[in-house]
């Protein structure tokens, strides 16, 4: 569906060096990217701000000219056929309006239905969908520019879903929403990855977006992939396992060894003690503590991924 | 998208009047200064009122037929530093149709309106000898005129590709040129004539068609058919307005988001 290779955009900045000398200094924003997705996949872009996640989507879209490398979407070129694709694809910029900032979505839509020529019945199929899973009634008329933030995004989406397309590409969908909106758009997108016609690929900064959503993930810093590959690779990748929490009645009996766990902190004198599992299954070791000491309280932590990834934004944005 | 844009710019109804007035307004005066001119002088250049007034009718007529359809194309440079031309790019229609239909100047209608008039006026005044080849030009010239203002609208354009702050820079051409084919070209003296009038080709948009239809020898020296064949000049402007668009449009940085 998507294939990039080597793939390399390259901004030119003047700086200031001296009093009128200026100075071109010559940026790889992107540094020689390969990425392969396939048909109904849902790949989380990630990486740091300026990292090159938003100048790979629009040298995936056709908005940029790639310096170097192959770009394939849907079979086609993305600059020279930029027309033939934006019918395939649907885009929605977080950042960015698609709308016209003076009509009602509902006028949008129909002016969008005129541009991408999509046939009325199949319109009204898809803009019933979208109304009913997004709950665009209550604003539909209301001029976009009154709309809030949360409305106008689930405006955002339906208008890059009218045309049926292909593949959708979502740069920062859920910036700047409120916990309510984002869930909207997170259980809209969910439900629309689970129907496997829509292939997504979506960057973000709520790494919640990530997992929730994909089950790949590539992670981009200083322009180079830096992973690729699903959140427990990650995690396996840079050591970050579930936790598993006790607190105890009475102190920790010491040499206890337990099967697939490691003890990795005690605290409150061997009241509260944590182990690092190394298995996917905390019950052997759960059961052999609670053989061998009297617990109180239990938990199974996750491994918090935000922390994975600032580790990574660190070693990428580090020595070059 | 015509309609959605009569839509959104009825939705601020006194703006709107205040516009439409404002840009019939630049028009009107544009004429008049030709009149204040042969106030002072009865023949400038070697052309009398009417004569003159005819080549003013031509430019006039030409600039906003170009400028009612492409004239917004002006708004590109903002379009390129705000990075809204994203927007544009991922719609599956050009992005000079778009540019042009974004904005759809309803405002300048009278403007049309009046530039053909003073045309048509012109084209009165003159008694002209009315020889088919002569009813063709005078249709001719003010599409070939238009259709060489927006090659140059397209050009004074896409130079906010490579500068993104190009400012005024693109308007000396376009409204520039508009005011230097509004005057006999004989006027203008030196180099200047040189560059503007002919390496630039702004005499083809309103001098020599004028000549050809007042039936006039060239006092600059032209054979007779340069005039006839006058709107021809819009052709390789409109390849060379292409040409620099595509490859602006490739050279389009977007911005950080």
């Amino acid at each position: 569906m998507i294939r990039i290779e080597n793939v390399r955009k390259d901004f030119t900045v003047r700086v200031k060096a001296g009093r009128l000398r200026r100075e071109k200094r010559v940026i790889p924003a992107v540094d020689g990217v390969t990425l392969t997705i396939e048909a109904g996949e849902m790949v989380g872009y990630i990486g740091p701000n300026g990292a090159g996640k938003s100048t790979t989507l629009k040298m995936l879209t056709g908005v940029l000219a790639p310096s170097a490398g192959e770009v394939s979407v849907c079979g086609l070129r993305p600059v020279p056929q930029r027309t033939r694709l934006a019918l395939r694809i649907g885009v929605v910029f977080g950042q960015r309006s698609q709308l016209w900032w003076d009509l009602p979505l509902r006028e949008s839509f129909g002016l969008l239905r005129h541009i991408y020529r999509v046939p009325p019945a199949e319109h009204d199929a898809r803009l019933r969908r979208c109304r009913a899973l997004l709950g665009l009634d209550e604003f539909l008329d209301t001029p976009v520019r009154q709309l809030s933030l949360g409305q106008r995004m689930r405006g955002e989406l339906t208008a890059a879903l009218l045309h049926g397309p292909e593949i959708l590409f979502l740069d920062e969908p859920t910036i700047g929403l409120d916990v309510v909106s984002k869930q909207a758009v997170r259980s809209f997108l969910g439900e629309l990855g689970r129907t496997g016609d829509v292939t997504l690929v979506l960057t973000t900064h709520d790494l919640a977006d990530i997992e929730r959503l994909c089950r790949r993930l590539v992670v981009i810093g200083r322009g180079r992939v830096v992973h690729d590959g699903t959140i427990e690779a990650l995690h396996a990748r840079y050591g970050s396992r579930r936790r598993l929490v006790v607190d105890l009645e009475t102190p920790l009996p010491t040499g206890l060894v337990l099967p697939g766990a490691s003890l990795t902190s005690v605290e409150a004198d061997g009241h509260r003690v944590t182990f690092a599992l190394e298995e996917s299954s905390a019950g052997a070791a759960v059961a052999a503590l609670v053989a061998a000491a009297p617990v109180r309280d239990l938990s199974v932590v996750e491994p918090d991924i935000e922390d994975v990834v600032a580790r990574l934004y660190a070693g990428a944005s580090g020595a070059p | 998208m015509v309609a959605g844009k009569f839509r959104s710019v009825t939705s601020y109804r006194a703006s709107f009047t205040f516009e439409v007035l404002g840009n019939l307004g630049s028009t009107v005066l544009d004429v008049l200064t030709v009149f204040v001119l042969f106030r002072a002088a009865t023949v400038v250049g070697g052309f009398t009122l009417a004569e003159a007034v005819l080549m003013t009718g031509l430019a006039v007529a030409g600039f906003v037929l170009c400028d009612a359809v492409v004239g917004n194309i002006d708004d590109l440079k903002k379009y390129v530093r705000s990075g809204t031309l994203d927007t544009i790019l991922l719609r599956p229609l050009g992005v000079l149709p778009q540019l042009v239909f974004l904005d759809l100047p309803i405002r300048k209608v009278l403007r049309v309106a009046f530039g053909l008039t003073v045309y048509g006026v012109a084209l009165r005044a003159n008694h002209l000898d009315w020889t088919p080849p002569r009813v063709l030009l005078a249709v001719l010239a003010p599409l070939g005129g238009a259709v060489f203002f927006g090659a140059i609208f397209v050009l004074s354009a896409s130079v906010a590709f490579w500068w993104v702050d190009s400012g005024e820079l693109g308007n000396g051409f376009t409204y520039g040129g508009r005011d230097f084919t509004a005057y006999p070209v004989s006027v203008y003296g030196g180099w200047f004539r040189d560059l503007f009038a002919y390496a630039l080709g702004f005499a083809f948009v309103s001098y020599q068609p004028a000549l050809a239809l007042l039936g006039r020898g060239d006092p600059l020296g032209l054979p007779a058919w340069a005039g006839f064949a006058a709107p021809l000049v819009c052709l390789p402007a409109t390849l060379v307005a292409a040409l620099v668009w595509r490859s602006g449009v490739r050279h389009y940085r977007s911005t950080g988001s």
